[in-house]
This record gives C-alpha cells, structure tokens and sequence, in this order.
C-alpha cells in the first residue's frame, strides 16, 4: 500500500497548540501541502502574525519571522524587496489584518506587493479571550459585546476581500472557507494558486480563509462549524473578487 | 483496500473526522484517554475503509495518515 496523505514535509513535528478542533490547523495543513507541492520549501519565508497562530513560525519548516502586531504585510514587503527570489507568505488572523494591521494590507494590496497573504477570519479575537473583533457578525455575542454586536455603536462587519478586490493592484483576492471536505479542497486550490502568483510574477494574492473559534464562540467543534456555514457565510460570500488573470 | 493510521498522541478528540467519513466508520473511543487527556478517535472497522482520506482532510492536528 502507498501512502496517500500524511502530515506534510513542510510542517515541523511540533504538535499545534491550538484548541481542540480549531480550523488553524486545517489552513496550516493546507499551507504545508502547497508549499511541498509547489516545491518551494528551500527558499520560502514565512511572516507570522499576533494572534492565535502567533507561534506559527514554530509549525512551518520554512524561516519564518514575527511581525509586530498587524505588520505583517509591511515585514513581508521588505523581505520580499530585498529577496525577490524568495517565496513570501504572512498568515494573519482577523484581529491582527482587519482591525491594527488595516493600513498595512491596504497599502500592500495598493502597491500590488508581489507577497502572499492567507488571511483567517474567525469573527473574532481568538488568543485573547474572546473579544468582539472588526470582523465580528451584527448581533454577534463576545465578551466585549455581552448583547450582540450593535452596528449604532460598534458599527459593521468588514468585508476585507470586497474592500481590496476595489484595489487596482492585486493579483488575487478570493473567499474561501473550511467548513466541509469540498471546502477544504477548494481552498487549498486557492492557496496554491496564490503561491503559483507570486512564484509567475503576478504581484499580490490574498486569500480569505473562514475559520472556527469553537472555545471563544461557546460551541463544539461540529456546532461551531455548522455556525459557519449559516452565519458567516451570508455575510461573508465564498468567491473570487478579483482575479487579473480572469479578465 | 486502504489504511488510516492515527496519531492518537496528537489527537485532540475534536471529532471533525468521525462527520467527514463517509462510511461512518471513524468514533471517539469511549474506553481510553491519550496523554493529553482527550477521547481519542480510531477506525472501528478498518475493512470497511475506502482510503478516500477526507478525516485526513478535515483533521485540523495532522493525525491522521492514509495508506491505500
């Protein structure tokens, strides 16, 4: 017998520190597998955020560097400036993209910075207990928002991949999301295909991972995932906003 | 005929593999904890896999390996 699916090369043998059934995990996995596929594990590196994936730099086998909060995309900019034959990813979570580190992607995004960014929106602030992130759903209880996300004062969830898909310079931007097998299959064809951008030259990918907090939204790992399927995705439609090769 | 290995030190009884297996086959053992204090899950009937790897897939620890 062959062996069909393993842990991929381009994981460490460090266990994941994340709660039990987290969807981290998964997109890490997915990470992994395409930068084995792709063959670019020797000359990839890695951005890790502030959040709960914060210790990603210990999970991938590649080098990696911390960014300070939300500056991911500006740490990426300049490694990738500096070594334009390296591959350049940053793994970023909602709380650390969408909320501190907003200008950032923004403007990476605008220059059209030929980095990849796998962006994972959980709709809410996982590491630090819970709190009500700009990404949260209206209504949505967190321990910041106790009787739901008020738009009169909290205002609106940001749709990050429509915010940048207005943006002239991206290469890529593209909703997907892990809930199911057919899901997760199709975002790993989008992440691959964010690296095989930036590998051709095509200038900036982002792609938008929808992701489970089962401890911090109180559900378990099945509910939490149903929760996705039938909160977040009407808010957050699974798609291709931008795509330049398409046009 | 096909083969799930798991893990089960990594395994953090999430049970995201025991809904994505098609044929049912895949449980949280009732009898044993692993060393991080979970349920771990394992393959009740391991004929009746069909090595299509979608546990695997859904896995979010890496546990699982597939053989076919």
């Amino acid at each position: 017998m062959a062996i069909v699916y393993q842990k991929p090369k381009a994981l460490t043998d460090k266990p994941f520190h994340y709660c039990p059934g987290c969807t981290h995990g998964i997109i890490h996995r997915l990470v992994a597998e395409c930068i084995d596929e792709l063959g670019i594990q020797d000359r990839t590196i890695g951005v890790a955020p502030v959040g709960c994936a914060v210790f990603a730099y210990d999970y991938f086998n590649v080098d990696m560097l911390e960014a300070a909060h939300g500056r991911a995309p500006a740490c990426a900019t300049g490694v990738k400036r500096v070594n334009p034959n390296n591959i350049v990813f940053t793994y970023q979570g909602d709380g650390d993209l969408a909320s501190i580190g907003c200008a950032e992607i923004v403007h990476a995004a605008n220059r059209g910075e030929n980095i990849t960014v796998i962006f994972v929106n959980n709709a809410i602030y996982g590491m630090t207990g819970g709190q009500m992130a700009p990404t949260t759903l209206v209504g949505q209880v967190t321990t910041t928002s106790p009787y739901g996300r008020d738009p009169m004062s909290a205002g609106y969830p940001i749709r990050i991949s429509e915010m940048l898909s207005q943006l002239e310079g991206p290469a890529l931007v593209e909703r997907v999301s892990v809930h199911d097998v057919k899901n997760v299959v199709n975002a790993k064809r989008a992440i691959k295909k964010a690296f095989q951008n930036q590998i051709d030259g095509k200038g900036f990918s982002l792609v938008e991972v929808l992701s489970t907090c089962p401890t911090n939204w109180g559900k378990t790992p099945q509910e939490a995932l149903k929760w996705l399927q039938e909160n977040m995705i009407p808010q957050y439609p699974l798609g291709v906003f931008k795509d330049k090769e398409a046009k | 005929m096909a083969k799930v290995t798991f893990n089960e030190a990594l395994c953090k009884g999430c049970a995201l593999c025991v809904d994505a297996c098609p044929k049912g086959i895949i449980a949280l053992s009732k009898t044993h904890i692993n060393q991080k204090g979970y349920y771990p899950a394992q393959v009740e009937e391991m004929d009746k896999c069909i090595g299509c790897a979608s546990c695997a897939r859904m896995c979010p620890d890496c546990v699982i390996t597939v053989e076919r």
